[in-house]
Parts: structure tokens; sequence; C-alpha cells
């Protein structure tokens, strides 16, 4: 990495030289620069309104871009050493859209692990890959999926030799990491092109005693979620893409589905992380982690509550661990993490990322104090001390393997019928059923439902999850297939 | 040459007072240090450019954080102090001899530093043997204590800096934790009047009716602090703060004091109508 040219932020300094010029705006958008909507500026400040401008010749286009654009992603790509990266304006699912799209299409077979995000499966979805799943391990205690094993992939390889490409989520959100390096040879080896949903890992590229990145694993593209751990503003990430890849090809998909009027408060927000992280991130990742160390060892101090990390090493499915990830597991406290997560939230004052049967997610980033880590410590204390219970009669987490009986693209446009979804166990399902957060599937179009699928989904519902999905909000009906 | 140091009671209304000369002037990890002499105040201690105490009118907070508690507790051994790092509330605490340890715990070594130099009238006790000094966040140290202290006095700083843990549900939570069977516990408890503060003051109240079986509010006159009108929070496993409070007995230690009297500690729980409103509205939440 050039650090010298990281200084620079090509799109912020466009905009700032933009800004001088006091050019009279005779185009879009419409507020003018917040004089046409005054209430909008006290709400976000005249600063931020005034940078809201569209593309023209002296701030690029990110459609094509040919100027301060592309240097911001050509900076980008060496920032993050992959050989060319893309900024992207519709979050991280676009980017995944886009990476999984440009590597298969209709009938083309992608190996997975069935707990990957709805991005993924929306993406199968929409250009007709078929899905063939590589049952993710799943940890005894904790209940949570891990990463992809190295053997139950060249089983699948075996089965699957025509397979295009293989798609991984390293790290997992609990901060599980696979075998990435592997994986690669691997894949490679068959002349299968390697993914990385990498939403949780922008910092893997600038910490230190970190797990592997994708591209330094020589992984072909990775979908890096900016505003999570990289600190630009929502909805802007970022897709990387290596030397296998061709970059204009990638490109073309991308514009398929993305906005062209890019908003540039978002693509300065990459502009200005992306230095910030290459300036400082070594020395910011480290404070997190030092953070996230002090934060295990309170909370596994309090007893009752479980803060994982390194310990967890088994050398395959859980190859490395992310120790930034801050995990607890609940359910000796006699308690689902769903219910730490909004008793934190009501009770506390507290919001974690979130939390899901047996275990919750506190998000540190480079922007946590000392001081708010001793309220969560303090919280689950006063927590344990005040609602923890007997635990007898908690579901775990488990993973339950997908029964796919037709592609999620045949599924979701075929002909469907809704029915209760107590009445469902059996049909094919034709929409998609999640938690969210995560936003894991429960179900995905072209899978079987079964009755172990429905009590799950109840227990979610009655525990205060988030389900989402079905075209019922209420989920008491779904759409299965006529067959 | 006029010098003056103003502190914004509100974003329209602020406090000036003349100062004479700076005496110190210090950044720690936490916050920024002055102290000031002032001709009307005497010597100030401002943090983060409010103002925490003046020498003329500081025994006011320090007698009635201190008296009100220990006149009601027949048996106080065991205290626990979280801020006060000026050490007013050690001063007072020091003139009861049944006491057996004072625990001061302060986030900021500095301010202790800085009080124990240019502040002798408060940090005059914290030397004494009974005193031991923990330099550590509060909500921290709290945390690992039960069933340890006869009474914990929490001098914060506002909500809305270094302090903002002390005013959270887990920390009044953990305090309860801490306390023996019989137990108090008094804080500082922010102003009813201007808005911000006096939201501050209902969430406060708010958080510790979760946490205590019972919670009343007291009030002071303090000059300095905005709108001159300040409020302690008294909560309790046991004793109640007037049914409970031994006049002869307290009196009977002829201790000195320029505010507190028991008289006044009656009359101290009597809140203006619209406090009582302020406070009601949030029990009624529960």
């Amino acid at each position: 990495m050039d650090l010298k040219a990281q200084e620079s932020a090509p799109i912020y300094e466009a905009l700032d030289r933009f800004g001088k010029m006091r050019v009279v705006p005779f185009d879009v958008p419409g507020h003018k620069r917040g004089r046409g909507n005054p209430e909008l500026v006290k709400l976000l400040g005249e600063k931020c309104v005034s940078m809201d401008v569209n593309s023209m010749k002296p701030l690029d286009n990110l459609c094509h871009p040919v100027s301060v654009i592309r240097d911001a992603e050509k900076l980008a790509a060496d920032a993050f050493g992959a050989e060319n990266a893309f900024l992207m304006v519709g979050g991280t699912t676009s980017a995944v859209q886009s990476m999984v799209m440009s590597a298969v299409q209709a009938g083309q077979k992608i190996i997975l692990p069935r707990n990957v995000h709805r991005s993924v499966m929306g993406a199968l979805v929409l250009c007709g890959a078929v899905p063939v799943y590589v049952n993710p391990e799943c940890d005894a205690k904790l209940g949570i999926p891990l990463g992809m094993s190295l053997a139950q992939l060249k089983r699948t390889i075996e089965c699957t030799p025509d397979a295009k490409a293989i798609l991984v989520n390293n790290p997992t959100y609990y901060g599980i990491c696979s075998d990435l390096r592997s994986i690669v040879r691997l894949a490679h080896e068959h002349n299968m092109l390697v993914l990385v949903d990498e939403a949780h890992g922008t910092h893997l590229y600038f910490g230190e005693n970190l797990p592997v990145s994708a591209m330094a694993a020589g992984a072909d593209m990775a979908a890096v979620s900016m505003h999570k751990s990289g600190g630009s503003l929502t909805q802007s990430s970022l897709l990387l893409t290596g030397p296998r890849v061709n970059a204009d090809h990638v490109r073309q998909i991308i514009n398929l589905t993305q906005t062209t009027s890019a908003s540039y408060l978002l693509l300065s927000s990459l502009d200005i992380s992306r230095r910030n992280l290459a300036l400082r991130g070594r020395e910011a990742f480290a404070g997190v982690c030092e953070l996230a160390d002090y934060a295990r060892g309170e909370i596994n101090d309090l007893g009752g509550w479980y803060a994982f990390a390194r310990e967890l090493i088994n050398g395959d499915s859980i190859f490395d661990f992310d120790s930034t990830k801050l995990s607890v597991y609940t359910l000796d406290m006699g308690l689902a993490g769903i219910e730490v997560y909004d008793l934190l939230r009501d009770e506390y004052d507290i919001q974690i990322e979130f939390g899901d049967l047996g275990n919750i997610l506190a998000y540190l980033s480079i922007g946590d104090r000392k001081r708010d880590v001793e309220r969560l410590v303090s919280a689950l204390s006063e927590i344990g001390r005040l609602y923890a219970k007997d635990r007898t009669g908690m579901m775990e987490n488990e993973y339950i393997p997908p029964v796919v009986a037709v592609t999620p693209q045949f599924a979701f446009y075929a002909p469907k019928r809704s029915l209760p979804i107590e009445e469902t166990a059996g049909y094919i399902c034709s929409e998609f059923v999640m938690c969210y957060p995560p936003g894991i599937p429960i179900l995905a179009p072209g899978e079987r439902v079964t009755t172990k699928i429905l009590e799950y989904i109840a227990y979610a519902k009655e525990k205060g999850c988030q389900l989402t999905g079905p075209e019922d909000a209420a989920i008491e009906r779904l759409n299965v297939l006529v067959e | 040459m006029e010098f003056w140091f103003s502190e914004k009671h509100t974003k329209d209304v602020k406090l000036s007072i003349r100062v004479d000369k700076q005496v110190y002037s210090g950044k720690s990890d936490y916050q920024r240090i002055d102290i000031f002499d002032t001709p009307a105040f005497g010597r100030i201690l401002v943090l983060d450019g409010y103002l925490m105490l003046t020498e003329k009118d500081e025994f006011i907070y320090h007698e009635m954080i201190t008296h009100i508690p220990m006149a009601v507790h027949p048996n106080v051994k065991d205290v626990l102090v979280i801020g006060a790092g000026d050490g007013g509330v050690v001063r007072e605490l020091c003139r009861y001899p049944e006491i057996e340890r004072i625990d001061l715990v302060e986030i900021d070594e500095e301010v202790i530093a800085a009080s124990k130099q240019y502040l002798p009238f408060t940090a005059c006790e914290l030397d004494n043997e009974r005193v031991h000094i923990y330099i550590q966040d509060g909500l921290k140290f709290i945390r690992r204590k039960k069933d340890e202290y006869d009474l914990i006095i929490v001098d914060s700083t506002d909500p809305f800096g270094p302090g903002e843990g002390l005013f959270s549900r887990e920390f009044y939570g953990s305090c309860y934790k801490a306390l023996h069977e019989d137990g108090i516990m008094v804080n500082q408890h922010e102003s009813p009047f201007y808005e911000q503060d006096a939201l501050a003051m209902q969430r406060a109240h708010k958080r510790i009716i979760e946490s205590f079986p019972f919670s009343r509010i007291y009030q002071a006159h303090i000059p300095t602090y905005p709108s001159g009108h300040w409020l302690f929070g008294f909560s309790t496993k046991k004793y109640h703060p007037l049914r409970d409070l031994n006049e002869a007995r307290w009196n009977a230690r002829k201790l000195a004091t320029k505010y507190y009297t028991t008289t006044l500690h009656r009359g101290a729980f009597y809140l203006p109508a619209y406090v009582e409103e302020m406070l009601k509205d949030v029990e009624k939440e529960r």
C-alpha cells in the first residue's frame, strides 16, 4: 500500500472544490442545497445538504467513473490489497448480489453454506443459479453455525464438480472464520471462483493479529461492509475483486441494479473512511481488540455468562476468531439471547446488534468508549441478578438442514397459494422467512417446510424475535407452491 | 482588566463570576480541570467548563448530602463515596467517629491531586487513615460489591459526560446490591428547574425507583448551581428519612454546621408542587 497516496481523498476533495465554486444549480436534487427544504436543513445541517449534489463532470459518475471516483476506487483497491474496488451505495446487499451475479448465471451451480445472508438468496432468485449447500457445522454448546469445514467442502466439490463458484461467510456475524487460504487453493484447483461475504470483516484488512482477509487469502471477490466496522455512512459498501475477475464485466453487472443518482454523502464517506483506515486503522483496531478482550474478561468474571473467543479455535470449522466481536452465550442464565437483547434496550437503554436463541452480539467498533463498555457489563451483571432463571425448557439454536426441492428462482415465480402457517408442513415454500437481525433465512424459496422448522418459527415468535420475509407481515400465513 | 468565568446554565441563560486569577489548569484523560480565585466566591473548581464547587457555598452541598443520611441511619460503619474527588463529602463524614471505613472511588486521579494541592478546605481529610481511595470507574467498582456498605453517597457530575454511567439503572441496581439490608443511598439528583436538568432529574428518579423499594427527594438552595435549586435522592431499604430521623441523637453530637439542622432536615423533604408533579409523572409510568 502506498501510504503517501492514501493521504488523499479524491471525492471529498472534489466536493470541497465544487462547494467553493458556488455553482448555480439548475439540476437535481431539487432541494437546491437545502433552500427548498428548510426543515431538512434544520435536521441534517447546512453542510450536509450542500454536499448532496448530482453527478457531473467535476464530480465524476459512479456508473462510469473516469476521474475522481475512479481515483478513489484505485486508492481503495490499493488500501485493501485488491486488483479492483467498486464503491457501492446500495448497501452490502448490492455488493453481495453483484458478486454472485458476476460469478454465476441461470442453471449454474454455486456452493455455499445455508446460513448465508438473505441478500445471497435474493441474488439466486434474480439470476436463477442453483444453490448447493455445504452443511455448516454447529457448535454443540453455543448452537451457532460455524465456518466452512474443508473436509465438508471437499465432499461437496466431489459431488458437484461442475459448480462455478464457492461462497463463504467470513467472518460470520459471531466472528468465526474459515480456513480461507485452503478453501481458495481447493477452489482454484477445481476452476471455481471464491466469493467472500465479508460484511463483518472490513477491519481484517487493517488490524494486526486478526484473521486473514479475503483478498490476502487470494479470494476472487469480496463484499465488504465499510459502514459496519469501517466507519462510513450506513448503506455505503465496497466490492473488491482479484486478478482472475473481469472488472469491466463486474461493473456492467453492478449497473444493472445500482442507482444512477449515487449519493455523494455515501461516496465521500467511503472515501474518507478508506483514508482513515489506511492511515490510522492499525492502532484504532488494536484499541477495539483491547476493549473487546477487556469486556470479555469482565463479563466472564460475572459468572453465568460466557463471552467466547479464540479458545473455540479447532483448526477447521473454527479456523480463526475475530476478537473484535463481542458475542455472549446466554442460555446458562435461563434467558434466550433475544430476551437479553430486549431487556438491555427496554430496561437499560443499551442497544446491541442482535440476540438469537442462545447468544447476544454487541458490536464494538472504532467509536466505542470504555465507559460505555462498563455500562454494558454492569447491565449484564444486573440482568443476571434480577432475571436469571432455570434454563430447562429453553430451545437451543440448532442447524436444521434444508430440504431443497426446486431452485429459489423457480419457487419464487411459480404458481402458489397461501396457507395458514401451521398447515404448511410438507409443502414447498415460495418465500423467505427470516429472523432479523441477523437476517439469515430460516426458510428460503424452494425449500420444503418441516414440522421442526414450524416449531422453531413458533418459538422464535414467542421469544420476541422480529420475523420478516413473507407477504403476510404477521407471519400467520405462508405462500407455498401448488404441486 | 475584566476576567470572567461564565457557565451556560441553558443555551439562553448563563452565570458569570469575575475571576481574580487562574490558579490551575490541566487536562486529564477524562476532562479539563480549572481552578480560579474569585472575589465573590473565593476559590472555585471547574470541570469541563462546569462549576463544581466554590469555597463560599460548598458547605451547603456537602452538609446536605452527608448529614441527612447520617442523622437517619443509627449505625453507619462502612461508607462508599463515588465521585467527590474534591474531598468535601469525606471531610463531613470524617466528623463521625463511629465510621470505620470510607471507600472513595473517583475516576480521575488528577481531580484528587489538584484538590489536595489547591482546595485544602475540602481536601483536608483525604489523607485520613479511615479513607481508602480507589481510582476507578464507579460503575466497575460497585459491580463487584455485595452486601458491604451501610451508606453509599453518589457525588456525581452531570449525566452529560464521564458521569453518565452514574445515572443508569445498572448503577443504581448495583448500589442496591452493594448495600446491607438496612442500607441507604444518597445521590446528587440534578435540578428540577431548567428543562434539560429536569429531564435528567426525572430519568434518574425513574431508574432509582426501579431498583429501590423506597426513594424520596430532598432539596437545598445552592447559589452557584443552575437555578440555585438543587435536589438529592434518598433511597433506602429500611429506614424512612423522616420517621427514622433521630433528632436528639444527632443534636447530642454537637456538630457545628452552617446549613444543616435537624429542623431543616424535615423541611427539606417538603417539595414545591411542580416538583412533586414531575416525580408523580415518573412514578405513574411504573
